[in-house]
């Protein structure tokens, strides 16, 4: 239980797909000028994480990962399907949002006019195909934590646009100087919120479970990184001490 | 008869006519991907703290958009519109499962450094958009063409952001120590002189930011790009 809370709010806020990842970023620039279409398309994101990162979980946990055939038959059992993880993960998806743009379509169609051609651009959003490629690296042991993990990477992707759309909507009063102002002025605010999203890194979660590590290759990449720059403080900080 | 053979000869363009030639050229200024349509940002950001992951990821970016572009291209009559993005996807992935046996095959610490990255070239929405809004379009001659400038414009910028952010993150380019070498205790070049690493520039909000002056730099010079608002 206290894993999954873990897991949740890491998700959300310290590997939040927009400020920590830039994923899905085309549709985050592209949809954010008002809030009420930001929460919708949000809201949407939500939906499409939560149903295909555990069922891209089962895919490779059934079909795809090395030996994840065995239940079928023991001379599967040396069978590696993980190169046919993308077009499995991406057709998987495709077929989601399809469904996900029909059922929306029937029951709210002022939401879906509001989309509007940002629905079926859902399918090609990275945060989509992001998470069920961290979740691949992730080596999550139960069902319950791509779902927990879909959910939280969905709602740190709504908070992040939601924001945002927030902050456009005041900007207009603002005189941004000519050349920086739409586009230029989104990505130096998107900046400045990452800064800000940042210093959620520095939380020391309780739980923080030890099974993941070895294979998080994403993150230890993100670490990595991390670590270098704070190298660099050091060595900044080092003469000072002297 | 005869005439008419001889006029579809003279309406017949040469292989670099001057149209053609723009749709390389475009890309890179007035309609370049990143700064201009917006496409493809994701990708852009997360791999250039360091020149060589990025110009791996733009050369991938590109070889998957050209080839992409002359598949759908030459089948563009056949796709049920209904069905297209899923075509689309699929099209793309098949190329993106090459590009990425390929650079496990030969270069796999730089795979290694990309991780997810290369997979999220399928849903890299420059090449859905230019899927969608060229190739769908186009003969398959041409669409190679804007492949491939769209994936240069895309490079261009990648190399200009990895640039500085290598330059002044870590002191380095394409990991040759160029400002001098930074080890506590041996440093020379400008480090003995007491100059530091910005190791902000090595974290990922600095990415969005080096961009957003790009696109600032880039709209004082060219004022038809500017927005209203």
């Amino acid at each position: 239980m206290r894993e999954l809370a873990d897991l949740f709010v890491k998700s959300i806020f310290i590997n939040n797909m927009i400020f920590a990842y830039f994923l899905g970023m085309c549709s985050y620039l592209a949809v954010s000028k008002k809030v009420s279409t930001a929460v919708g398309l949000g809201a949407a994101v939500i939906f499409v994480l939560l149903i295909t990162v555990p069922l891209n979980y089962l895919l490779n946990t059934y079909v795809l990962g090395p030996g994840a055939l065995a239940w079928l038959d023991d001379g599967f059992a040396d069978v590696d399907l993980s190169f046919l993880s993308f077009i499995m993960f991406i057709a998987t998806i495709a077929s989601m949002v399809q469904l996900v743009e029909m059922v929306v379509e029937r029951f709210s169609p002022a939401l879906y006019g509001s989309l509007g051609i940002f629905l079926p651009l859902i399918a090609v959003n990275c945060a989509i195909l992001g998470a069920s490629l961290f979740m691949q690296q992730l080596n999550f042991t139960s069902v319950l934590k791509p779902v927990v993990y879909g959910l939280g990477s969905g709602i740190g992707w709504f908070l992040a646009i939601v924001a945002l759309a927030a902050i456009r909507e005041k900007m207009r009063y603002a005189n941004v100087p000519a050349p920086l102002r739409g586009l230029g002025i989104t990505f130096i605010l998107t900046g400045l919120m990452a800064i800000g999203f940042m210093s959620f890194g520095g939380i020391e979660i309780g739980g923080d479970t030890h099974q993941e590590k070895p294979d998080q290759q994403g993150v230890v990449a993100k670490k990595g990184e991390k670590s270098d720059a704070r190298k660099g403080t050091v060595a900044y900080e080092s003469p000072l001490n002297k | 008869m005869a005439e008419a053979a001889v006029k579809t000869e003279v309406k017949r363009e040469p292989l670099f006519s001057r149209r053609n030639r723009r749709l390389v050229t475009d890309p890179f200024n007035d309609n370049n991907p990143i700064t201009v349509q917006v496409l493809g940002i994701c990708s852009a950001l997360a791999v250039t703290a360091k020149l060589v992951p990025a110009i791996v990821m733009a050369l991938s970016v590109t070889v998957v958009i050209a080839f992409g572009n002359v598949v759908i291209a030459s089948i563009r009559n056949l796709i049920p519109n209904r069905i297209r993005i899923i075509v689309q996807l699929v099209v793309v992935a098949a190329l993106v499962i090459l590009v990425d046996q390929v650079l496990r095959a030969f270069a796999y610490d730089i795979s290694k450094q990309l991780s997810v990255f290369v997979g999220l070239i399928i849903t890299n929405c420059i090449i859905m958009g230019r899927l969608e809004a060229f190739a769908l379009g186009n003969t398959p001659w041409r669409s190679f063409l804007d492949g491939v400038g769209n994936g240069a414009g895309y490079g261009l910028i990648l190399v200009i952001v990895a640039f500085f952010r290598e330059l002044l993150g870590s002191g380095t380019l394409f990991g040759f120590p160029v400002l001098g070498k930074s080890t506590p205790g041996q440093e020379t070049g400008l480090f003995a002189m007491g100059y530091h690493n910005n190791g902000f520039m090595l974290l990922a909000p600095m990415a969005l930011i080096v961009v957003g002056v790009i696109i600032w730099v880039q709209r004082s010079f060219n004022g038809k790009l500017i927005e209203k608002n």
